[in-house]
């Protein structure tokens, strides 16, 4: 199944696209999705232990199940204000 | 991606909160929470300014960017804590995203309430939030290259970093 990307800030800039599409497995997680972007960016792997996640733009976490057409975003530590 | 310019607002009675790409307008906002019915005591407001030095750093400008549907959502939620936290309290807080040259306003909040101690406290408050969990990313340019800023890992269910910014915001 199909799902989009969302990468921002630094971790767009290592990935070089600030939105991808990828085919995942059915029944597949966030993390699911993550492990597939870092086996083909490895450098992205930095930030598995700080960065955020979100789903159709709410917050998430990585073992929340994806389905067909969603939104998976990647959130570096934010940096607002 | 939205059209630079694009604005995302969402009015709601408890508040105002808005990413945009245009010039914030703090005496606006101010204006907007305030109920000009007599019932506030007080109205705070705060104004995050681009500074020209940042760790050393001789700052040339600043490039804001978020993922602005959860930002929206993010803004609306600390707006909620602050007005379960502070009862009657209303408040407001728009973020500019996109270039901003020093001296610019990068965020303005306001915070109107019976008495003055919940006006501060609730508009401390929602400064500390933002920098916690809305998704918004500053790059800094500055005299020699550019890097992005990383502060806290957002995630708005944890209540130790909540009451972290609720300790300040009652300091």
């Amino acid at each position: 199944m199909r799902v989009t990307v969302r990468l921002f800030a630094r971790l767009r800039d290592l990935a070089g696209a600030g939105e991808l599409v990828r085919d995942v497995p059915p029944a597949s997680t966030i993390d699911g999705v993550w492990r597939t972007l870092v086996a083909e960016m490895p450098a992205l792997g930095e930030y598995e232990r700080t960065m955020s996640v979100a789903l159709n733009a709410d917050y998430s976490r990585m073992s929340a199940a994806v389905n067909e057409g969603d939104e998976v975003a990647f959130l570096p530590p934010v940096s607002g204000g | 991606m939205p059209a630079p310019g694009t604005l995302y607002l969402k009015e709601m009675s408890t508040g105002i909160v808005a990413v945009t790409s245009n010039r914030l307008d703090l005496e606006a906002l101010t204006t907007a929470v305030a109920s000009g019915s007599g019932a506030d005591g007080a109205v705070t407001s705060f104004a995050g300014l681009v500074r020209q030095e940042n760790l050393g750093r001789r700052v040339a400008y600043l490039e804001y960017e978020a993922y602005e549907p959860l930002a929206v959502r993010a803004l609306q939620r600390i707006v909620d804590e602050a007005l379960a936290a502070w009862p009657g309290t209303r408040v407001g807080v728009h973020h500019r995203i996109g270039r901003l040259e020093l001296g610019e306003a990068s965020i303005v909040i306001a915070a109107a309430s019976a008495h003055r101690a919940d006006a501060f406290a609730a508009c401390r408050y929602t400064i500390e939030r933002v920098k916690q969990i809305v998704p918004i990313w500053k790059h800094e340019h500055f005299d020699g290259g550019d890097v992005w800023l990383e502060g806290a890992t957002a995630d708005p269910d944890d209540e130790t970093a909540r009451q972290t910014a609720y300790r300040i915001a009652c300091a």
